[in-house]
């Protein structure tokens, strides 16, 4: 499979990993993909690279409060198991790299999931090409990845400048600005190099940035200039080249994003905060917000972390606040891949309020109504029932 | 009406997959088995894109890009195994994950070909698809209008 794709993509050879980010879970592989990690196990197979795992479709301890099948549970059971055979850490989070697993500049890996990829690309400057699930299975047990894409200097130059003239305030503003230009390039190989920025964005906002460009645009890299290690000027950003286009983000774009997103109905059916994985410092602030408020009893609030991130957010109180507000907050799982279709039946759910514009994106294919919200407003929606 | 002609024929670097030879499906939008597609039964489920409603099951589907994550690296190998997926994958622009996808699950997967698939091909022709040569064949339609 390795050399099959290396070839397809002119690769000229292989290169060693550091890490590999397994991209896996039940719902997403299927009986076939199930299939396919038992036959590793049943052939003796054995993970020669440090491998961890991505969002799972249940949180273990809390599965059966949201009404999730017993199946699903069971499948989960069962993969965490033939993962554990294989040698790999069972970190179930879709933002490793701020629980466990930091990239560091230069390093190549074979991370799976998008979010992951142009977060270690990007913001620290490490190497990884989408090694979507099975890939990533076989990065980590041969501990190399074919040579092509972002691990070659050529391709992670930037290819189009985006002049920002509307400063993102908020996490979700960072992922706001990811959906225009995300929106605008859609494609793989090319770089998107930001300029004008007059903020400095915290590693939540490059979470956002990151996730929402991977989610639009299929994009695996992108610099901010000044403030991304392989963009201290825009000339080292562009590799010497020119740009072959420029986007122009206009004041008043940014708001233009999230009002592109129309509610069906007054009524929010449900608000979810955590794509990807949110982090202490996101959590302290929902809990802040939520201090003294009551969630809609009409309405539920979902929060979405992983479980070292939950158990320092218990640490700290934040998690009895959020529960005393009638808030919820399950670790392990990312809500577009927790039985959504399911949910939706179950629960009676179709408009879902969210600050990440990367759920908001995907979780149309599953039959809801998506808006996309500043944090703030999202819990504002949960607490009073009606989203505008 | 002219003449019944040889078909048109398309030229890029070897994909991956076998020789397979069916009917297109051209989409306008890009594609991914997760943000548009129903995987458990084959059919474009998001509401927004062009193709809601249809299946890509033993399809030669067109496509101009590939769209989103990991999701798409399992699911081609899924489908297959449940006589859901297309026979064949056509891109202007494919990403690793689609490849890996199509590689795992034994579909044939080619992009950057000249001229465009998205510019010569229309639903309902008839394409053969040959990874290996670089060489995709295209007979119009009978019901396609000139």
């Amino acid at each position: 499979m390795q050399i099959a794709t290396g070839r397809f993509f002119g690769a000229e050879r292989m290169v060693s990993v550091t890490s590999a980010h397994l991209t896996g879970d039940p719902e997403s592989m299927g009986d076939a993909g199930l299939a396919f990690v038992e036959a590793l196990v049943r052939e003796g197979g054995r993970f020669v690279v440090p491998a961890t795992t991505n969002s799972c479709n249940v949180d273990l301890a809390r599965y059966r409060d949201f009404g999730q099948p017993e199946e699903v549970a069971h499948r989960e059971r069962r993969l965490r198991d033939l993962v554990a055979a294989l040698g790999g850490v069972l970190l179930t989070s879709c933002a490793n790299y701020q629980t466990g697993a930091p990239p560091r500049f230069g390093e190549h890996l074979a991370w799976g999931d998008t979010g992951t990829v142009i977060y270690a690309n990007a913001v620290c400057g490490a190497r990884s090409n989408f090694e979507g699930g099975p890939a990533s299975y076989a990065a980590a047990l041969t501990g190399r990845v074919p040579a092509y894409g972002m691990h070659l200097d050529a391709c992670r130059r930037g290819t189009h400048v985006v002049e920002v003239r509307d400063q993102p305030r908020s996490v979700s503003d960072w992922g706001a600005l990811g959906v225009l230009v995300g929106r605008r390039l859609t494609n793989y190989w090319l770089v998107p190099v930001f300029t004008g920025l007059e903020v400095t964005p915290d590693a939540d906002g490059l979470k956002h940035l990151g996730a929402t460009l991977a989610s639009y645009g299929s994009l695996a890299m992108f610099h901010l200039v000044g403030r991304t290690p392989e963009a201290r000027t825009r000339e080292e950003a562009l590799g010497g080249q020119s740009a072959r286009g420029t986007i122009e983000v206009e004041p008043g774009a940014l708001q233009a994003v999230y009002r592109s997103f129309v509610a069906e109905k007054a009524h929010a059916d449900l608000v979810v905060s955590g794509t990807p994985h949110l982090s202490i410092f996101e959590i302290e602030r929902l809990a802040r917000l939520l201090d003294g408020k009551r969630v809609s009893p009409e309405t539920m609030l979902l929060l979405t972390t992983s479980a070292p991130v939950r158990a320092m957010a218990e640490h700290l109180g934040y998690v009895a606040l959020i529960e005393r507000a009638g808030g919820r907050i399950v670790e392990g799982v990312c809500y577009y891949i927790m039985s959504p279709r399911e949910m939706a039946r179950r629960h009676g759910l179709r408009t879902l309020v969210t600050d990440s514009a990367k759920l908001a994106n995907i979780i149309a294919a599953y039959g809801y109504n998506p808006i996309f919200r500043p944090t703030a407003q999202c819990v504002e929606a949960a607490v009073t029932g009606c989203v505008e | 009406m002219t003449a019944p002609e040889g078909p048109r024929v398309l030229i890029g670097h070897p994909g991956v997959g076998d020789p397979v030879e069916g009917l297109a499906l051209v989409s306008p939008d890009g594609f991914s088995a997760r943000y548009d597609l129903d995987r458990s039964t084959g059919v474009i489920s998001r509401e927004t894109h062009a193709l809601y409603g249809q299946s890509i099951a033993g399809t030669i589907f067109v496509c101009p890009l590939a769209k989103g994550g990991f999701a798409t690296s399992w699911a081609l190998l899924d489908l297959r195994a449940r006589d859901l997926a297309p026979l064949a994958m056509l891109f202007t622009w494919a990403n690793p994950v689609m490849v890996q996808g199509a590689v795992l699950g034994g579909v044939a997967l080619m992009d950057q070909l000249s001229p465009d698939p998205m510019e010569a091909i229309r639903t309902g022709d008839r394409v053969r698809v040959d990874p290996p040569a670089g060489r995709v064949e295209v007979w119009a339609s009978p019901r396609r209008r000139p």
